[in-house]
């Protein structure tokens, strides 16, 4: 995987927009959240990078079903582990916004654990790589492993979270953005910040890729 | 050199010495001082990235270096 270097200024470009930007531009004043929604730009965004992350690893894993290549093998497990960087960030940001607009680090909702959930299933993901000694066994069990991994991400972060009444913004029946309020000005930073965010998770893969690459020649 | 540096240390003194008495346009100063803030955000993810383009730049000259060998 080759990351154009075009890519790579955006992404410095468009995080530098998101930091300032995010910062300065006007929001909606609201009780309770008063300046904290301007996590949003970087709470929100850092789980949208992850679930792109772990999409581009459940096609390379299914990619690997049908292929058998060792490349594709090695593209879903690192985009698992850059993944997994970005939701343990989208999980602790999340922790400390819920203490002060919540009053608790954590509270026993579907959405928080549920995501808690996902980042388990990915962890084994990991556990279960490193358990396996032949290398095709470890990719194809590992592969088939992703697979599942994604659907109980989807399952535990956009599904059940849902059909049940939850603390957490975009659930209990609400649509996803319609309780924050998002206003025009935050839209224009709130896109350009996921944009920016994915990118800079695409460049991190790119570099592993290179390393595990050189590593085996 | 001791003159050189009392020179500069006076003109600064003399160029503060305005700064306090006239109001001047200082945006870091305004709205909270939010703008420093904004400011070390830049400071600290400039490194971040300067580091991680090294880091492509090394990793890109190994890879080539390879290529030959």
């Amino acid at each position: 995987m080759k990351l154009h270097i075009a890519f790579k200024i955006l992404a410095i470009l468009l995080v530098f927009f998101t930091l300032s930007a995010g910062l300065l531009v006007d929001v909606p004043a609201l009780n309770i959240l008063n300046e904290t929604i301007r996590n949003l730009f970087f709470h929100v965004t850092s789980w949208f990078a992850m679930v792109f992350l772990f999409i581009a690893s459940f096609t390379y894993s299914i990619r690997y079903l049908r292929t058998g290549s060792p490349a594709d093998d090695l593209r879903a497990r690192v985009f698992v582990e850059t993944g997994m960087i970005f939701g343990a960030a989208g999980l602790v940001t999340g922790m400390l916004w819920a203490n002060f607009t919540w009053g608790s680090y954590w509270v026993p909702d579907p959405k928080l654990n549920g995501a808690a959930i996902a980042l388990l299933a990915y962890l084994a993901y990991g556990v279960l790589r490193n358990s396996l000694q032949d290398s095709i066994q470890r990719a194809k069990v590992s592969a088939v492993y992703n697979v599942f991994a994604f659907v109980m991400m989807v399952l535990f972060i956009f599904i059940l979270p849902r059909m049940t009444d939850s603390l957490h913004p975009g659930n209990g029946g609400n649509p996803a953005f319609s309780s924050y309020d998002l206003d025009d000005n935050m839209r224009l930073v709130f896109y350009p910040a996921i944009i920016g965010w994915i990118l800079l998770g695409l460049w991190m893969t790119e570099i592993r890729i290179r390393i595990a690459n050189l590593k085996k020649t | 050199m001791k003159a050189w540096i009392s020179t500069l240390t006076l003109m600064l003194l003399f160029l503060s010495s305005f700064a306090q008495s006239a109001e001047m346009a200082d945006q870091m100063r305004a709205d909270g001082k939010i703008y420093v803030v904004v400011g070390v955000l830049i400071l600290i993810f400039a490194v971040l990235f300067t580091y991680l383009i090294f880091l492509d730049m090394r990793l890109r000259k190994v890879e080539k270096e390879n290529e030959q060998a």
